[in-house]
């Protein structure tokens, strides 16, 4: 799979990362290089292996239902740059 | 042309538990904004999920009661997106390898006036475990949102089915019927104004007897099974209009207006839909062996299906009223209970999805705050079981047990319902009515048997209602030789 600039920017937009022309370049060229690491790797025939989606081969542990967590709302809302009423505040978001 | 309305449903199912799916903050509805929003919820830094065991066994749960596949091991993926009410940016879902795999919900679709009852088997595609955004709140500052992230991180059980509804009536069926089921196995307690059962409807149209499908439009965050009908309706009729009139179908995410009872393009999706999905490395696979679906099985209550099924056999009712029945537990929960209080099982059936029912509906109230309480309801068939009331004198006893006017024998007395069974004085009436009729008793006897029913109208007239019918009917026959 061959990548283009307007590639990088469409990417770049969903990551929300401002990216500028000639970091575009620098970036198409070491994306395709790890694209093309991937097409090597796909020569390898991996019939019967299944996919791996974690690197170590244990399982989740899982939480019993209680709660633990009691409220801090001060304390975060403290770094917050911006809160009212409880809420913290944001640019106006319109749909 | 004729056309054909193709529809799938994606439900997110709040899950009944009492923290959030990856951390230990409470799931309280209601509460005062971010003070159940932890360090986990808010996405700080260096935080990590730590998945809840009853969100799971609730995912477990379901998966047993539609008889689904379920995978050995699921994982957890990311999905990216950028909105202030998602914190992290991105929702902890599954993707590949969901908790749930393939199962079946059968539905039952009501009658109209043009077409019969049916049942249907809809497949359901997924069941997968996600955790809920917060909330956005608009105009409480100038130019702000305000944002309340005590709902992120709340447990959700997203059902998807196979595109298998063919009108908006069977959608409804099949939303209502999940909306049961998963109260009926207590994992999400079903509250569509507070927003624990939400429904997102895909619908595409296409030429009927074509098997492929046209463009669909997702019609987002229905709350009530109303909405869902009106809204699938109106899209339903936008498409063909669209279609016929040589226009194209976009794919997008519509809102209905209830309002105006339109639906209306929301975004496209083309450049929202890139999730950019892939496992999350902060979790684990969840592994649910068959020892996990054991234990869990052992607290689930008896399923509709299994419920349906016992009460064929063990109470000889059609299939068809074991399936209404069983639509709802706490109406099963009521049938079961006036029959172990006595009353014949077909009665039964019949008075709960007869009169108790109808009454119900006018009144929309649920079977659980019924006035008639089903021991009441049992006493009262028990006196047409006995021959004390007529089945038209039950139903006056019936309206005045509702009216709160006290309990099934008080109201027989004071309303002088009871049925005179008495040979004697039914024969008296007999003979006045014989007497004073001799022109249909000769009519009768020249062969038209419609005096004789005349007669027993008459007799049954005399008695003011209250001769027990067949004993009336069987003495003019004797009477009449």
């Amino acid at each position: 799979m061959a990548l283009n600039l307007d590639d990088i920017k469409r990417i770049a937009h969903l990551a929300r990362i401002e990216v500028s022309d000639s970091e575009a370049q620098e970036t198409l060229n070491k994306l395709s290089g790890i694209l093309g690491l991937i097409e090597q790797m796909q020569a390898v025939d991996t019939t019967g292996i299944v996919p791996m989606s974690h690197s170590q081969d244990v399982t989740q542990r899982l939480r019993e239902d209680v709660v633990t967590k009691t409220n801090q709302r001060e304390l975060f809302q403290s770094i917050a740059p911006a809160t009212q009423d409880g809420l913290y505040l944001v640019p106006k978001v319109i749909e | 042309m004729q056309w054909e309305v193709v529809i799938g449903l994606e439900t997110h199912t709040q899950l009944q538990t009492k923290s959030k799916q990856f951390s230990g903050a409470s799931t309280t509805y209601g509460a005062e904004p971010n003070t159940q929003a932890c360090e986990v919820s808010i996405a700080l830094p260096g935080v990590l999920p730590v998945l809840n065991k009853e969100a799971v066994e609730c995912a477990i749960k379901f998966g047993l009661a539609i008889e689904a596949e379920m995978a050995p091991r699921s994982v957890f993926s990311r999905k990216n997106y950028f909105y202030p009410d998602l914190p992290k940016g991105y929702q902890i879902s599954q993707f590949e390898l969901p908790v749930v795999g393939k199962g079946k919900i059968t539905i039952q679709v009501p009658a109209t006036k043009n077409t019969e009852a049916y049942e249907k088997v809809i497949n359901i595609t997924r069941a997968h475990l996600e955790e809920d955004a917060g909330k956005s709140v608009h105009g409480a500052v100038e130019g702000m949102s305000g944002i309340d992230l005590n709902r992120a991180g709340t447990p959700l059980l997203e059902i998807v089915t196979e595109p298998d509804m063919r009108s908006a009536a069977e959608a409804v069926a099949y939303a209502k019927k999940l909306h049961e089921l998963v109260q009926w196995i207590g994992i999400c307690d079903g509250n569509m104004q507070e927003g624990s059962f939400r429904c997102d409807v895909n619908v595409s149209v296409r030429p009927k007897g074509s098997d492929k499908l046209g463009t669909r439009r997702e019609i987002k965050n229905l709350n009530s099974f109303k909405f869902m009908q009106q809204a699938i309706e109106y899209e339903t009729q936008w498409q063909i209009e669209t279609l016929e009139d040589g226009g194209t179908i976009q794919q997008a995410t519509v809102l209905f207006n209830p309002d105006t009872g339109e639906t209306r393009a929301m975004r496209s999706k083309e450049e929202a839909n890139d999730y950019r999905y892939f496992p999350d490395p902060d979790l684990l696979p969840l592994e649910v062996t068959e020892a996990d679906k054991a234990r869990v099985r052992a607290q689930m209550p008896e399923l509709p299906q299994a419920l349906q099924a016992r009460l064929v056999s063990e109470y000889q009712l059609s299939s068809y009223d074991a399936s209404t029945l069983t639509a709802s537990r706490s109406q099963a929960d009521y049938f079961v209970a006036v029959v172990h209080a006595g009353a014949d099982p077909k009665q039964a059936a019949n008075w709960v999805m007869g009169a108790l029912s109808a009454k119900l509906n006018a009144e929309e109230k649920s079977i659980v705050d019924s006035p008639v309480s089903a021991a009441q309801l049992a006493a009262l068939l028990k006196r047409i079981a006995d021959n004390t009331i007529s089945n038209n004198a039950a139903k006056q006893v019936f309206e005045g047990l509702w009216a709160g006017e006290g309990e099934v024998d008080a109201i027989i007395e004071a309303k002088g319902l009871k049925q005179v069974s008495d040979t004697g004085a039914i024969e008296a009436i007999i003979n006045e009515v014989l007497a004073a009729n001799q022109a249909m008793v000769d009519e009768y006897k020249a062969g038209k048997e419609k005096a004789f029913n005349a007669l027993v109208g008459q007799c049954m007239k005399a008695s003011k209602g209250k001769a027990n019918p067949a004993q009336v009917n069987e003495l003019l026959k004797a009477k009449l030789g």
